[in-house]
């Protein structure tokens, strides 16, 4: 990474009784998902980076620009600030059309600026049909998608979403993801993304930053912080890793596909993604039983691996195991009597079976 | 109920003072509601509380004081003297300045409520898409605050439509100057003229009427977003 490339942050907040306190250095790509529960300060944290939190106070620089320095009195408004924001609630304007919202920030931009072409980003979200409509008469899909548009086209050298997802049901979220994952594969925008969500984060996110109760717990590449035996107590039922691979083959007789990655392959249920494709799997620890000798099962992801590690889980009952799979790092949740029974010890040997993955 | 080109001359000078008051609470007006709309200051509460004094003074209160203000040995009146104006009492502009004191507050407060009904979303959205902060404003807030200002100019041009007691102190009853509806109305009872007073009043009251029956029906007072 150039030294000056990507997002230094050492703020503070104080709001009565809550406070954050961050000293971070981010990358300047890809999608930075900010987790954590509500409250643990990912959205303050979010509007500091937008300029929207006047009293928080330290230093902020963002590919080598200095937005915030207390120590040299230094501001810069937000409307000075070359980011797109999307609200949890679009916050779109009620008394524009959506054309007449999403000209509203591209107007403001010089030409010369604009990097973001109007029909691509109508394209890219699916709103061409949208433009003489008002906010009022849109479905919460479309008003978000207006509103990821509308900050797009500022043509932001740094994308802030504030949990775009969050006022929306589950068939409007799986509305909105594959748009979002189309910013992330096709724009080389660095993109700060809010959510509370374990499954967003898998899907979408490249680092990310675990906070809670205004502290950072952890920040990172994604795979190897989830992979970590110390914070998956903080995603519950929802701990587990994210691999990534492609598509390698696909088995038209059952409907399967076979992912590659590092250590091995996985197949997953085909759901028509082109062979050689790079994908995500998910697999949850709670997936993941382990076996001293291979036998055959029910279940068709077999794979041979080494324990790395366990830890504590958040039952007393529980244990976490983190394996290796060739390069890869994945958990296991079972209980402490299971782990007894089959004397599992760091360096051993084992088979593990996946009884679920998902294709992100 | 034939109107004597006096009352005519009433009806216009009404008309024209109401006319030139609202121009000038909606310019002052408008900057006072966003303030106290958007202000953490601790004046917020005196200067509110200045603004609404004159829904519960009488307007010969208010009158009074301005009257002393306004005139020789009022410090405002000093100034006005010393720019060459004269004095603000018993003129024309006096009567401005004074309606535009009676009137503020039916102005002010539905402006300020409807900024405040805004909330920060649109303007922090407006920010965050390169609009400065006079730009948003502009663009954001007050179309945003429309109702509230269509409202408030309703209310402020009725309201000094009928404004009696003040014009009375600061202004006193001088033909084709001073003299307002409220004040021919005034001339005729005390002449006992309840014909002529009649067609006045009647005018005034059904005015009233009209303008309460468009606030409510039109749905100017109501939100017209959302």
């Amino acid at each position: 990474m150039a030294l000056n490339e990507g997002i230094a942050a050492s703020l503070q907040v104080h709001y009565g009784a809550f406070a954050l306190t961050t000293d971070l250095q981010l990358p300047g790509r890809g999608v930075i998902a900010l987790f954590g529960p509500s409250g643990s300060g990912k959205t303050t944290l979010l509007r500091c980076i937008a300029g929207l939190e006047r009293s928080a106070t330290g230093r902020l620089m963002v590919n080598g620009e200095c937005w915030q320095d207390d120590s040299r009195r230094l501001f810069l408004a937000p409307h000075r600030r070359p980011i797109g924001y999307v609200f949890q609630e679009a916050n779109l304007f009620p008394h524009l059309d959506v054309r007449g919202n999403l000209e509203y920030g591209m107007r403001r931009v010089p030409a010369g600026q604009r990097r973001v072409a109007w029909d691509r980003a109508l394209e890219l979200l699916g709103i061409a049909h949208l433009l003489e409509r008002l906010p009022n008469g849109l479905s919460g899909g479309e008003r978000q998608r207006v509103g990821i548009a509308r900050a797009l086209l500022t043509s932001p050298q740094l994308l802030l979403l504030d949990e775009p997802l969050a006022s929306l049901d589950a068939a409007r979220k799986q509305e909105i993801l594959p748009y979002l994952e189309r910013l992330h594969d096709e724009l080389a925008m660095p993109v700060l993304y809010v959510s509370h969500a374990p499954d967003e984060v898998a899907r979408l996110a490249d680092h990310i930053v675990v906070l809670e109760e205004g502290r950072v717990l952890a920040d990172g590449p994604l795979s190897e912080t989830l992979a970590r035996l110390d914070l998956p107590i903080r995603f519950g039922e929802e701990a587990g890793v994210v691999l990534a691979g492609a598509i390698a083959e696909r088995d038209a007789q059952w409907h399967l596909a076979r992912v590659d990655f590092g250590g091995g392959s996985l197949w997953v249920r085909d759901n028509g993604a082109a062979l050689g494709r790079r994908v995500r799997v998910r697999i949850l620890a709670r997936d993941v039983s382990i076996a001293t000798a291979r036998f055959d099962s029910s279940i068709s992801n077999t794979l041979a691996a080494t324990i790395v590690a366990h830890g504590d889980d958040d039952h007393p009952a529980l244990v976490l195991v983190r394996l290796s799979v060739g390069n890869d790092i994945l958990l296991a949740r079972l209980t402490r009597r299971s782990a007894a029974r089959l004397d599992l010890f760091v360096g051993k040997e084992v088979w593990i079976q996946i009884k679920a993955v998902a294709l992100l | 109920m034939n109107l004597t080109p006096d009352d005519w001359s009433a009806v216009r000078l009404s008309l024209e003072l109401a006319t030139l008051t609202i121009i000038v609470l909606l310019l002052v007006g408008t900057p006072i509601a966003w303030w106290l709309a958007r202000t953490r200051s601790r004046w917020k509460g005196p200067v509110g509380a200045i603004v609404a004094l004159p829904m519960v003074l009488p307007p010969t209160v208010l009158g009074f004081y301005l009257l002393v203000a306004l005139g020789p040995a009022g410090p405002v009146g000093f100034l006005t003297q010393q720019f060459g104006l004269g004095y603000l009492p018993f003129t024309f502009p006096g009567l401005v300045v004074a309606s535009v004191f009676y009137s503020l507050p039916f102005v002010v407060q539905p402006v300020q409520n409807a900024f405040e009904a805004i909330g920060n979303g649109p303007l922090e959205a407006a920010a965050t898409l390169r609009a400065g902060p006079w730009d948003r404003f502009f663009t954001v807030a007050l179309p945003l605050a429309r109702p509230g200002l269509v409202t408030g100019t309703i209310l402020g041009f009725a309201h000094t439509i009928g404004e009696f007691g003040i014009v009375l102190m600061i202004g006193g009853n001088i033909p084709d100057k001073t003299r307002v509806i409220s004040m021919q109305i005034y001339n005729h009872v005390e002449a006992l003229e309840y014909g002529q007073a009649h067609g006045l009043a009647g005018g005034l009251l059904l005015f009233s009427f009209c303008v309460l029956l468009a606030l409510y029906t039109l749905g100017a007072g109501r939100r017209l977003w959302r």
